[in-house]
């Protein structure tokens, strides 16, 4: 260009237009318009869901009452449904799981946040991470072909004869496999990884200065981990394992692949049983006449209603802590 | 068009010339201007004049309202959740809080630039430039002219020499005072009739701040310059006109050099001479 | 101040702290464990039955060798892409909504109700879009299945756009502004422009998750044994198809279930370490 400070021509050209100061934003008004719909979508596909659930489920709930979640008779032919059994199974598998996954997920929370070397880290972290992103299917198919087959063989027997537990009710009955127990060990296993990750950041929240008093005070690694890191973070990780309790009850199809789906209620965690999920997914295709269908609804009701007050309770907890936190 | 003109103004040498500037009709004017937030008042009853073609330093403690009566001149306090601003502001001669007014054409014309370098971070060097013209819709320059007034832009905000071989490339590529610049030239691109500068040096270093002040004393004549800064040598080396507020008040506004040798109110005193909390 | 306490105590105290962190240690180990035999197993399993006409085949009746899932993996692109295709400008506009309204009423509600959605047993998802879709016009077809994924989808894209366009500066949005852009313009060409690589990364995340899901498709995209692309008939998925398999009593269909579920984690990790790898080049320097 030859003189580099000279006016560009758009502007002489337009030199004489007089700008306005109006003007209409339709672009902004459709702008929001739209993106408050789409937030406004999710209250309302939560309430329909709601109601579709509840409709369906009416003619079953009106037909029996408090009787459809005390009763343990599910019984097509007669048309008489209780699901006492399935709502049973669905808490005693949920909680054998975080009985089993609570103290491995918080030990491995632990040595990621406190004790492993930095170059450790990562790796561990992710692998754990990734126990989450298997499909549950995957892990159907693997309990059914090794960890159903290994409990049948070898765990079931161990513990009812070498350990000479058979008797007790909780081990009681013939070693079939497909059992609480299986679905308690696979639902272990994939709420691990959602308590851990939640623990892992709730302990690294906790302020540094919350460590260094312990250990001046003389404290061990471990006593300042257990004195002042852990009850700093353990309404965090309440609401970690809260949040592993919503994912374990939900949980659909690795554990009717190997829960071996009886409606039954039984002590021994030998004996296959059902949880709520489990039934839905087993009994909803063949479901042919409309009050069986609208049982499986009332279940689907009722697991709604306790995944509902399960996951309220695990969000306020981790609210709190971060309310805490920014305090 | 005024770019190859003589200079009127003396050169940026230490004590600012602007007290022998010639009068000037205001290219805007605030009329009893109330700014909130909230229940909060951050600015309270001012009014105040910006002469054409010059430049008005806005000076005063951290939370005086200093820049949220720069962002009313825009209308960019109403942006935030909860602001609202009462009274009058013309730009040349137009009240730009007037009902029909359409706020986005208001800001089409006045051209701001921040605290902090606000590359657009996705977009290229020169398309940062001119990126003011995107918004403009119909009567917008042609691809090959805002290429032209890219490089316009940049050799006004004395940049062009350092990014000519690398327009290409990310615009976070710069260093601080360079992306400083850039802004500037973006905010000149679409030829505002008022710039508003919003401690402008408060995040860069000194060579970078010595640059952008003489950049600001190279633009005045061509457009309006309204400048907020915490920093007194600043006000006194590249403005004619400084306005002192003090809790959301307009205390005094005078000529640079008056302002600076021999201010009118006490509280201005206390506050230039540094006995001020 | 722990000089003078007697010495047997501090080294119990020392050796308990040992213990605790080899158990830490032990956690660590058993909590990897199923991994690594789930991942070999598969590996193993899954590998051994894999093959080109896996890729190509179609299911065959029983009894009979061979065969593929070429229609399961077709069925699981689409349902894929239809749940995309809702999920994703309605989680996005959410999204942008609650980042711009942060402290608004209906923000705080939406904002908890999504996270409410996300928790939500998946049974139930499928169920309500049998209820809905299906039962009224008495037909399963692919376009249930979609929408009932997208309604999985929609809370997980929601909150990682509200996440993403937190961490754009605030001073971005005000430099847009003040050069006279909309608002609309504003928030798509710079804020969402900008939170662009972390929402293309919650995007796949959240895809990850719902290829995977069988339980909302099982009555309502229900399965198909032969080709389908349609929206409105019933549609084959890798998850429904491995589910189906290995609950079924035959060997060959058990290898066939293997090779699914390794081609199906297979997928997933892919995705998910492409969403990784996005996230990782963020600020990287664009061209435009």
């Amino acid at each position: 260009m030859a003189d580099p400070s000279a006016t560009p021509d758009f502007f002489l050209r337009t030199l004489l237009a007089s700008p306005s100061l109006h003007g209409a934003s339709i672009g902004d008004r459709i702008y929001r318009v739209t993106t408050t719909a789409f937030a406004l979508s999710i209250p309302l596909l939560l309430v329909l869901l709601a109601i579709e659930v509840m409709v369906a489920a009416w003619p079953a709930l009106r037909q029996f009452h408090f009787g459809f979640v005390t009763s343990t008779e599910w019984n097509v032919v007669d048309g008489v449904f209780g699901a006492a059994p399935a709502i049973y199974g669905t808490i005693v598998s949920s909680v054998l799981a975080l009985l089993i996954a609570t103290p491995l997920a918080i030990g491995v929370a632990i040595f990621l946040a406190e004790f492993a070397p930095p170059w450790l880290r990562q790796p561990v972290a992710f692998l754990v991470d990734l126990l989450a992103a298997i499909p549950s299917v995957v892990y159907g198919l693997w309990g059914v072909f090794v960890l159903v087959p290994f409990l049948r063989e070898k765990l079931m027997p161990f513990i009812a004869d070498r350990l000479h537990l058979g008797d007790t009710p909780l081990f009681s009955g013939p070693a079939y496999g497909p059992s609480m127990l299986a679905a308690g060990l696979i639902l272990a296993i994939m709420v691990l990884p959602y308590i851990s990750s939640v623990t892992r950041e709730v302990l690294m929240a906790v302020p540094r200065s919350q460590r260094e008093a312990a250990l001046a005070l003389g404290a061990t690694r471990w006593e300042m981990i257990w004195g002042a890191v852990l009850p700093y973070a353990s309404s965090g990780v309440m609401g970690g394992i809260i949040l592993g309790l919503g994912r374990a009850l939900g949980e659909t199809m690795a554990v009717t692949m190997v829960i071996g789906n009886r409606h039954e209620i039984s002590a021994s965690l030998f004996s296959p049983g059902y949880t709520m999920a489990s039934q839905i997914a087993n009994e909803f295709a063949e479901a042919t006449n409309d009050l069986h269908l609208s049982a499986l609804m009332a279940v689907g009701a009722v697991l709604l209603f306790i995944t509902l007050l399960v996951n309220m309770l695990a969000r306020w907890l981790v609210w709190r802590v971060q309310r805490q936190e920014r305090a | 068009m005024a770019t190859t003109e003589p200079r009127v103004l003396t050169t940026v040498s230490g004590v600012a010339s602007a007290g022998d500037a010639p009068p000037a009709r205001p290219m805007v004017a605030v009329r009893s201007l109330d700014a909130y937030f909230g229940a909060n008042r951050a600015v309270k009853d001012v009014s105040l004049e910006f002469p054409e073609g010059q430049v008005t330093a806005i000076i005063g403690p951290s939370g005086c309202g200093k820049s949220t009566l720069l962002r009313c001149i825009n209308r960019m306090h109403e942006t935030v959740s909860l602001a609202r601003v009462e009274g009058e502001v013309f730009l040349d001669g137009r009240d730009i809080y007037a009902r029909d007014v359409n706020p986005i054409e208001v800001r089409k014309q006045i051209g701001m630039v921040f605290q902090r370098p606000t590359p657009f971070p996705t977009m290229s060097i020169r398309d940062n430039v001119i990126a003011g013209f995107r918004a403009a819709g119909r009567g917008a320059p042609s691809r090959a002219e805002q290429f032209e007034i890219a490089e316009w832009a940049l050799q006004r905000a004395a940049l062009w020499d350092e990014v000519k071989d690398r327009l290409h490339e990310s615009a976070l590529a710069l260093s601080g005072g360079q992306q400083q610049r850039l802004c500037i030239a973006r905010a000149l691109a679409t030829r505002p009739r008022v710039l508003l500068l919003d401690e402008p040096t408060a995040s860069l270093d000194p060579i970078s701040t010595q640059k952008v002040e003489e950049l600001v004393y190279e633009l005045r004549g061509d457009i309006t310059i309204v400048i907020v800064t915490h920093n007194m040598q600043q006000a006194a080396r590249v403005s004619d006109h400084t306005a002192f507020m003090l809790l959301g008040d307009l205390v005094e506004m005078a000529p640079t050099s008056r302002m600076f040798t021999s201010p009118g109110d006490e509280r201005t005193e206390a506050y230039i001479t540094g006995r001020f909390g | 101040m722990s000089a003078r306490a007697p010495r047997r105590s501090v080294r119990v105290r020392r050796a308990r702290s040992a213990v605790m962190v080899g158990l830490t240690v032990a956690a660590a180990v058993l909590a990897t464990l199923p991994l690594i035999f789930i991942l070999a197993l598969l590996i193993k399993q899954g590998a051994s039955s894999l093959n080109w006409a896996f890729f190509t085949g179609m299911p065959k009746p029983v009894g009979e060798t061979g065969g593929g899932m070429a229609n399961a993996m077709a069925g699981t692109a689409m349902l894929i892409g239809i749940a995309a295709a809702i999920g994703l400008p309605v989680g996005i506009g959410a999204g942008l909504y609650l980042a711009e309204h942060r402290n608004g009423r209906l923000a705080w509600v939406v904002r908890f109700l999504s996270d409410v959605l996300n928790g939500l047993p998946s049974i139930v998802v499928g169920i309500f879009a049998w209820q809905f879709l299906v039962r009224p016009v008495k037909q399963f077809s692919a376009l249930a299945g979609g929408i009932a994924l997208a309604v999985m989808m929609i809370p997980l894209v929601t909150r990682a756009t509200e996440e993403m366009i937190k961490l754009v500066p605030d001073s971005l949005r005000e430099a847009a502004l003040a050069l006279g852009y909309p608002r609309w313009r504003t928030s798509l060409t710079v804020v969402l422009r900008t939170a662009l690589p972390g929402i293309v990364t919650g995007a796949l995340v959240a895809i990850a998750r719902i290829a995977g899901e069988t339980a909302p498709l099982l009555f309502t995209a229900f399965g198909n044994q032969f080709w389908s692309t349609s929206l409105t008939q019933p549609i084959s998925a890798l998850p429904l198809q491995i589910f189906s398999y290995a609950i079924s009593p035959y060997e060959e269909w058990h290898s066939l279930a293997w090779a699914g579920a390794l081609v199906l984690l297979a997928l997933v990790l892919v995705i998910s370490l492409i969403a990784r790898f996005v996230t990782r080049s963020r600020f990287g320097h664009g061209h435009d």
